[in-house]
């Protein structure tokens, strides 16, 4: 089998073919890496999706990895496939810097408990994807280390703040990757390079060893090109963890059989509510055309298609860019030169909190800054009830809105993002523009209720990916698994774009 | 005259009784406690004072990315406890807050602390004085906080960061669970306030120190008073301005410190000036105080509610349970004690100086009668404690252990002499009193026959005496009874012995 051959096949398939021995582990990460080697860099012009790559480290975890199957006993379903990680979890073997220079070189010396577990199961880590600088942002370019770029046009932004992962996973460069969600991190890149991700219910995958942005709204999730794969990986990531008291005790929800389940194309009996709210003016015409034809799609596989109004989430956006920054600022006091990462203007002469002043202003980038300013001035006496509090009480209205609709409603649609990849640099000078990207993926996070991205087709407009957001209650994955799933097969039945883009003139440029 | 404010030429102070002439002073006292938990607040590392820098230590109590805080049940219990024992409500649902704020010693740059919910809230605590009167202290609220870790400052002349060219930092006590109990005003109290505020600190110390929650040593740190003084003219209600004083160290310290800022206060605002809101330094040297780093303008602290801890939601049962299982307050245990044990106010009083009440007590409980207990701790093993340079309780000996000699004296396997020897050997570690017997052979021979051999032996080496004796000369009957003694290395019951002896020359 040929190493185009392995890197367009899905982790589900690659597994079944390690386990079966037609293939190693060995073989299969070797063929990612080449991959990698083939379209990621260089960093200028490349995909761009890795800040760090530890072949040797991949390669003895294939080798353990093939002697477990070959002695009949491998760790997991998984056990054997590549996947990339998000470098703002934490790694024994690599660096995690966030995509900041103030935790540049940083080696954390524990793994976060996805980490541990992934290893456990046998998961090959290849290496640390790019993002924004500590989760902050839409598009990958607030990266201290330049962003990363969508396989589909180069020229496009992989979506944020998980870019890297997503588009390590849209070019074949990984078949997996874990992401991290605080307003749509993974979602909205899943979006716009044509691939899934899951944002799993807050407290059903452990925080500890994901470097904080916004604690309350920040969930780890799978990122993968098949509602499957996706549910494999959550499979293996979630369940409490004493380490996380915010985990929650509750079983994980049968997501694995949901997939498989809605795999069979049957949504009779399945009442989907649309967001009225998520559509109309800033609503790229192609995105809404192929978010019209899946909710036809879904009505055509038995579900019962309905509209619901959630009238609270028009606050979404400015509550969550205020508890967001106003959690941040509190998080990323940490970095202040005295134990770890950047330290700048030492000289022996200047005060401890000079150099925690300088280093924080060399170390941070603009994007960092501004939510920390904004999260600070958030939290002040004077302002506090008037920003943070009330963001919090029109959190609670959207918690109310979610449950109202829940009454009536399975599981609810959107686009997962307004447009499809905008161009790089389009927005870069206009936050507001950046922050609308996550118009329709914050209210979950506000929440804390399951959601995820499924490709939706592309856009007629300009030929580029579209996802369609499945939104199902607090500890109801399984919910979106089977719809998303559902939607899935019946898609690929009328779309035969490939599910890996052309790269081929980024392979035989090098 | 003009008015003086200069804060670096201090005026002379006025005693508490000059003050009162003029102010009612108003006291509020803060004491942060370090609880004595096998684990930090939120991690997994041992809580232990005096270990090498920054080897207790892990990702939580380093504040590193990524880490999360997992709550410690015990600290939980104990901050319950000490709130039911200082008579405060338990609030049904309570949770963390962060305290925002830059310091090196603070790994994450905010405390985990508790803010508009403290967990235990409005007590009080009836405090007795020296004179036997008790003064009610009510309690604002006891709440739970993770410490910081240490700074220390090298270079510079008082090991105070001004003046310091470098600073070291240990973590160790970072992340050990604290509790803040902070008193309402304490008003009233006039001449008395210093008093008052040593014997409140005395009290909580001492129902700490039941509670077993705390080591509350507060030359060690496990118990810190800040103290809050302002004065008040005479007739007003409106209070004045206040000034914190830090670095008070002892019981003394208290009283001291109190002291000395009334008079201070009332030096400033008699010379027409006014107190500046600020923190004082205590200096135990002088027993003055002197101004601390001065207060920014106002301190943000941006307290919010911490995300990565739940609220907290103790059941009544839990807390019923607590507290159907508290103590008794040490006062009142001290004068039932009194009472049972038939006591004068000086024995007591001397029991108490001795730190050995508690010990006694234990002893008693452990089995012995509170004579022997007493006469043990108070005689024998005051002494050699003080041989020794140590207090009463870290002598090496338990309450238990000297019960269980009290015991086999009474029972008749040792004499009070070998008993001490007993003592000895546990304080020398060889072991519980028995393994100390047994170890060093010293029980009393009380082997009927082995004791009549000796003394027919004896009679056979002296026969002139042991003619003595037969002829009714009772008397001389000591030189054998000496000299079986002698050859059982003392460890026959004398009584006994010349009982045998004067059988045996009937
Ligand atoms: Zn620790």
């Amino acid at each position: 089998m040929t190493g185009s051959e392995l890197i367009s096949l899905d982790a589900a398939e690659l597994a079944r073919r390690i386990h079966a021995r037609e293939v190693s582990s060995v073989e299969v990460t070797r063929a990612h890496l080449e991959r990698i080697e083939a379209v990621d860099g260089p960093a200028e012009s490349g995909v761009h999706a890795f800040l760090h790559i530890d072949a040797d480290g991949a390669l003895a975890a294939a080798e353990a990895a093939d002697r477990a199957i070959a002695e009949g006993t491998p760790a997991s379903p998984l056990a054997g496939v590549p996947i990339a990680l998000k470098d703002n979890l934490t790694t024994t073997d690599m660096p995690t810097t966030c995509a900041s220079r103030i935790l540049e070189g940083w080696r954390p010396p524990y793994d976060a408990t996805v980490v541990a577990r992934l290893r456990a199961a046998g998961l090959v880590p290849l290496g640390k994807t790019n993002l924004d600088e500590f989760a902050m942002g839409s598009s990958t370019e607030n990266s201290a280390f330049g962003p990363s770029r969508n396989p589909w046009d180069l020229t496009r932004i992989p979506g944020g703040s998980g870019g890297g992962s997503s588009s390590a996973v849209a070019a074949g460069e990984a078949p997996l990757a874990l992401g991290s969600d605080t307003g749509g991190s993974i979602r909205q890149p899943g979006a716009v390079t044509g691939t899934v991700g899951v944002k799993p219910t807050y407290g059903t995958v452990s925080r500890y060893g994901l470097v904080a942005f916004s604690s309350s709204l920040d969930q780890i999730g799978p990122c993968a090109r098949s509602v499957l794969d996706a549910a494999l990986l959550h499979e293996v990531i979630g369940g409490q963890d004493k380490n996380d008291q915010t985990s929650v005790g509750a079983p994980l929800p049968p997501v694995v059989e949901a997939a498989e389940a809605g795999a069979r194309g049957d949504l009779a009996g399945v009442r989907i509510g649309v967001v009225t709210q998520f559509s109309g003016e800033g609503y790229q015409p192609g995105v809404l055309a192929a978010f019209t034809d899946a909710v036809r799609l879904l009505g055509e596989l038995g579900a019962e298609v309905v509209e619901v109004s959630c009238p609270s989430f028009a606050y979404a956006l400015p509550a969550y860019y205020l508890i967001a920054p106003s959690e941040a600022s509190s998080n990323l006091a940490r970095f202040d030169a005295m134990r770890y990462g950047l330290r700048v203007g030492d000289d022996g002469e200047r005060a401890s909190d000079e150099v925690m002043s300088l280093t924080r202003e060399a170390g941070f980038g603009a994007e960092v800054k501004r939510r920390i300013m904004i999260g600070t001035h958030a939290l002040s006496a004077g302002s506090y009830d008037a920003l943070y509090g009330k963001a919090q009480k029109a959190r609670t209205l959207i918690v109310r809105d979610f449950t109202a609709a829940f009454e009536t409603c399975d599981v609810l649609i959107s686009p997962t993002t307004p447009t499809t990849a905008f161009a790089i640099g389009e927005r870069v000078d206009d936050p507001l523009a950046m922050y609308l990207a996550d118009l329709c993926t914050i209210p979950s996070n506000l929440a804390g209720n399951a959601a995820l991205s499924v490709p939706c087709g592309r856009s007629a407009d300009d030929g580029l990916p579209v996802g369609l957001q499945v939104m199902a209650p607090a500890l109801a994955d399984d919910r979106a698994y089977r719809v998303a799933a559902a939607y899935e097969v019946a898609r690929a039945s009328v779309d035969t774009a490939p599910r890996i883009p052309e790269l081929r003139a980024l392979e035989t440029s090098r | 005259m003009t008015a003086v404010t200069n804060p670096g030429v201090e005026s002379a102070p006025y005693t508490v009784e000059e003050v009162c002439e003029h102010f009612d002073p108003v006291l509020g006292l803060e004491v942060h406690v370090e609880l004595n938990t096998a684990t930090k607040m939120f991690c997994g590392c041992a809580n232990r004072f005096g270990a090498e820098p920054n080897t207790n230590v892990c990702p939580v109590c380093l504040g590193l990315p990524g880490s999360l805080p997992r709550l410690n049940g015990t600290a939980v219990e104990s901050a319950i406890k000490i709130g039911l024992a200082l008579n405060c409500h338990v609030r049904e649902r309570s949770g963390f807050a962060r305290k925002n704020y830059f310091y090196p010693d603070m790994p994450k740059n905010f405390q985990i602390s508790q803010y508009e919910d403290p967990i235990v809230f409005d007590g009080y605590l009836d405090v007795p004085l020296d004179d036997g009167s008790t003064w009610r202290v009510e309690i604002e609220r006891a709440h739970m906080e993770e410490d910081t870790g240490k700074s220390l400052h090298i270079g510079g002349a008082t090991g105070r960061i001004h003046g310091a060219d470098h600073s070291l930092l240990d973590y160790n006590r970072s992340g050990v669970p604290l509790i803040e109990i902070v008193t309402k005003p304490i008003l009233g109290a006039g001449v008395r306030a210093p008093e008052v505020a040593r014997a409140y600190v005395t009290a909580l110390r001492d129902v700490l120190r039941g509670l077993g929650v705390s080591d509350v040593r507060m030359d060690q740190g496990s118990m810190r008073c800040d103290a809050n003084v302002s004065l008040m003219p005479k007739g007003s209600s409106t209070f004045g301005t206040r000034t914190e004083t830090k670095n008070v160290n002892s019981l003394r310290s208290v009283e001291r410190a109190v002291r000395y800022e009334m008079g201070r206060h009332a030096g400033v605002l008699l010379s027409g000036g006014s107190i500046r809101q600020e923190t004082r330094h205590f200096d135990e040297q002088s027993g003055t105080t002197s101004p601390g780093r001065p207060k920014e303008t106002f301190a943000d602290y941006r307290f919010f509610p911490e995300p990565d801890l739940p609220p907290l939601e103790p059941s009544r049962d839990w807390v019923e349970t607590l507290r159907a299982g508290l103590p008794e307050r040490p006062w009142e245990r001290r004068a039932r004690i009194q009472t049972e044990w038939g006591l004068s106010d000086e024995e007591l009083r001397d029991l108490v100086n001795a730190d050995a009440l508690d010990l006694v007590a234990d002893t008693v409980d452990a089995g012995a009668p509170p004579e022997a207990a007493r006469s043990w701790w108070v005689s024998y093993l005051a002494q050699q404690a003080n041989t020794a340079g140590v207090t009463l309780p870290e002598l090496a000996i338990t309450p238990a252990q000297v019960a269980r000699v009290v015991a086999l004296v009474a029972e008749g396997t040792l004499t009070n002499k070998l008993a001490r020897q007993v003592v000895d050997g546990v304080l020398a570690g060889e072991g519980e009193p028995d393994d100390v017997v047994a170890g060093r052979g010293l029980a009393v021979v009380s082997d009927e026959s082995a004791l009549t051999t000796a003394v027919d032996e004896a009679l056979a080496a002296q026969p002139d005496i042991a003619e003595k004796i037969r002829a009714g000369k009772t008397k001389a009957a000591g030189a054998i009874v000496g000299a079986v003694m002698k050859a059982t290395r003392g460890q026959a019951d004398a009584a006994r012995v010349q009982e045998l002896v004067l059988e045996r020359c009937r």
